[in-house]
């Protein structure tokens, strides 16, 4: 057979294969179609990689066990601590209106520490700038319990990332970071979550990891925990030295996820396997 | 006090099988599993939980270490009259919480 388009070759090449394989022309034809509409967005929550009951968990309020740490966020917000005396009603108001769409935009610069913070670390800061409070440990059930309810009022919403040109040095070497081969298995988070998602890890589908869901109830955990304790635990899983809470390392990852995903849609709090 | 999502309709019609849901804060610690110190942890779980509608038992359930934590529990009853469900959870260390709703029942 000769064939001068590429195009034509590939159509013989298709039908050839479906001669042999005839259980293979589905997935062929499938990709094909695929193939018509390029603008589609590829990407992918980890929400639509999980069984139905998992996400009918997430979706049914009733049902999600993240909505206990909403619920503790709403008390917290109301509550009047430290030195000053304040809650954070005093100074932001309802929280349903101050803090609509407040999470899609972090991690966001920081004019103090001269780097992009996450909205955990935000919270933190405010509490012993602000409030003269004592500070909030990571993972502290109180801080996850404020960032879950924040991050509920964003429910819905797309995540949005600020255009602030200062941020781009910070994006630059968070998709360094999302690249770099690191722990004794000399892995990247790129090589699983860009190159291999959709494929499994043992039993465990490989997400695409969209950080949209964060602050996420994990099943594994039996508990909320932040992004920050995600992506340390991925690090402990290649074996590398995760870095430490709050460090601009972690912010600037945080930071890349988020421009990676800008646009989908806000899942907090989210549940996951 | 552990903090409850409580799921239950506000109006039913006299007869009518309705679902409630409950879902409590709760580490369920199993009694099994070692802590960072290598020592086993102390079991600290819920044991009992029970509704009452106007008084009268109409769920009860006994939870074990199997149950994972924050548990998640529904079921069903008839909506007979308007009145308060009660809803109960008691366990090891003492914890004991209760909670209540109304539910109008129309004819």
């Amino acid at each position: 057979m000769k064939y001068s388009a590429s195009g034509r070759k590939g159509i013989g090449r298709i039908a050839l294969m479906a001669v042999a394989a005839g259980m293979l022309l589905p997935v062929i034809a499938a990709s094909a179609d695929q193939g018509q509409a390029p603008a589609k967005d590829s990407r992918r929550s980890g929400f639509e990689f999980m069984g139905a009951s998992t996400q009918a968990m997430q979706v049914n309020e009733a049902l999600n066990p993240g909505m206990l740490w909403v619920k503790d966020g709403e008390a917290l917000w109301g509550k009047a601590v430290g030195k000053s005396q304040l809650s954070c009603a005093a100074c932001h108001g309802d929280a349903a209106v101050s803090m609509r769409g407040v999470a899609a935009r972090y991690p966001s610069f920081d004019e103090g520490l001269k780097r992009p913070i996450g909205l955990s670390q935000r919270i933190k800061l405010c509490r012993v700038n602000k409030q003269q409070a004592e500070p909030l440990r990571a993972e502290s059930q109180e801080l996850l319990s404020l960032e879950a309810y924040i991050a509920y009022q964003s429910r819905g919403m797309p995540l949005a990332p600020p255009a602030d040109a200062r941020l781009k040095p910070f994006i630059a070497s968070g998709l360094q970071r999302f690249q770099q081969r690191m722990g004794q298995l000399d892995l990247s988070c790129a090589q699983c979550h860009a190159e291999r998602a959709g494929q499994r890890l043992g039993s465990s589908l490989i997400p695409q990891a969209h950080p949209t869901g964060y602050p996420v109830y994990r099943l594994e955990w039996q508990g909320v925990g932040s992004l920050q304790r995600r992506l340390r635990g991925c690090m402990s899983g290649v074996r590398a030295e995760p870095f430490a809470y709050d460090a601009q390392e972690l912010a600037e990852l945080e930071l890349y996820l988020a421009v990676r995903a800008a646009g989908m849609k806000m899942e907090g709090v989210g549940v996951r396997p | 006090m552990a903090s409850t999502v409580i799921n239950v309709p506000a109006n039913a019609r006299r007869g009518e099988v309705i679902e409630i849901r409950t879902l409590i804060r709760h580490t369920m610690e199993t009694g099994f599993r070692p802590g960072a110190d290598g020592r086993i942890q102390p079991r600290d779980i819920i044991q009992r939980f029970s509704c009452r509608y106007n008084g009268e038992q109409v769920f009860g359930a006994e939870l074990f270490s199997a149950v994972a934590a924050n548990p998640y529990i529904a079921f069903h009853t008839v909506a007979t009259e308007s009145g308060t469900l009660s809803f109960h959870w008691e366990g090891d260390n003492g914890f004991s919480q209760t909670e209540t709703a109304k539910i109008t029942v129309i004819d």
